[in-house]
């Protein structure tokens, strides 16, 4: 990633308006792969969907755990104990890019701390007798 | 106790997920709809952009590549304990596209809101919805002040097809957003119905 970052930066002087991403909804993302000793989710085998909903195994709540685990991955394990939570939610919750989330679950669920739900696969609608639920969920709210 | 938890006697509910695209031109109401609906909170993900701000597709190497954060809309709308409905509000502007080809994986469907002022800045979602066979809905956001045009000139203005819905609604009001999304279920629903895999489960 560093090396990329400095072949960017190499680059013959853009025009300004060549980086306007460069704005409060776009900034590097360096920092928060620290977490992740600077593994992408391109290194899991495989991508985490963003629905997709983690949930503890009992050994989760053994309290002679793996002592190397990090405190994101500690809060992760404590926010799905709550209530199990989907790759979004917890991105969202802790205020960290997805692209982190899916690594730090993806070492949990390595440990078998956690475990992650299939979401409707991908080029297949939900399960008609689901859209009426959700249709009569959505009349109740 | 690094998880200050006792043992649970009950197994945790697994929530079966669904998601819901909220899409639509640059400041068109997607961040109000999903407020309107749900508590919402920023996701944040990361994307390599080129200078063109569109996915690398190799011709010109590596060196304009650069990883970026992007910001979208989340909420979540809780129907039962175990069915969870989740809203994202995509980026407005055109140099997040890209973005969209995850959110549309498995996506239920998707609300295209769209401002009679401006009725061009939702040409680009419709367009990527109906090459992508994602069951959607057209919603008007009616802004104060802007001229009412009746349902049946906006819909030949967008290029509809018949099947597809087309809504006024107010986007900071909660039962026109339920209406919403109801109608983008509904939808789904009617295509699901008529899909082989439907027929054989
Ligand atoms: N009068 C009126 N104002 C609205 C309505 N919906 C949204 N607004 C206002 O319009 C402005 C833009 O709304 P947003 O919800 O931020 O729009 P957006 O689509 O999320 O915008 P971007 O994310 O920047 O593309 C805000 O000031 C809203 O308060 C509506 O139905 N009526
Ligand atoms: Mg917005």
């Amino acid at each position: 990633m560093s090396d990329e970052a400095e072949r960017s930066r190499r680059e013959p002087g853009p025009t300004p308006g060549h980086h306007h991403w460069f704005d409060d909804e776009a900034g590097p993302v360096v920092r928060p792969y620290a977490m992740t000793r600077g593994r992408t989710s391109a290194a899991t085998r495989h991508r985490l969907d963003l629905i997709a909903v983690v949930v503890p195994e009992p050994a989760a709540d053994d309290p002679g755990r793996d002592q190397t685990l990090s405190p994101e991955h500690v809060e992760i394990v404590e926010r799905c104990s709550e209530q199990p939570q989907s790759i979004a939610e917890l991105a969202a919750g802790l205020d960290l890019p997805v692209g982190v989330v899916r690594v730090l679950v993806g070492d949990l669920v390595e440990d078998e701390l956690v475990h992650v739900t299939r979401p409707v696969p991908p080029a297949e609608l939900p399960d008609v007798s689901i859209l009426r639920e959700v249709i009569n969920g959505l009349r109740a709210l | 106790m690094a998880f200050g938890r006792s043992s649970r006697t009950k197994p945790f509910v697994e929530p079966v997920t669904l998601k819901i695209l909220v899409a639509g031109g640059f400041g068109v109401g997607k961040t109000t709809l999903v407020g309107a609906v749900s508590e919402i909170r920023p996701l944040r993900t990361e994307e390599v952009l080129t200078e063109a701000g569109r996915p690398v597709d190799d011709l010109h190497g590596v060196e304009t590549k650069t990883t970026t954060t992007v910001a979208m809309d989340f909420g979540r709308i809780t129907l039962r304990e175990d069915l969870v409905l989740y809203l994202f509000g995509t980026p407005g502007q055109d140099r997040f596209w890209f973005l969209w080809d995850e959110l549309a994986q498995g996506a239920l469907g998707a609300i295209v809101l769209a401002d009679t002022r401006r009725l061009e800045d939702s040409f680009a979602a419709i367009d990527y919805f109906e090459r992508r066979g994602i069951p959607f809905t057209v919603a008007v956001n009616c802004f104060e002040g802007a001229q009412r045009f009746p349902a049946e000139s906006v819909r030949g203005a967008l290029d509809l097809d018949p099947e597809v819905e087309l809504l006024m609604c107010d986007a900071r009001d909660r039962e026109s957003v339920k209406n919403v999304l109801v109608a983008v279920v509904q939808h789904a629903l009617v295509l699901a119905d008529r899909s082989p895999a439907a027929v054989t489960t």
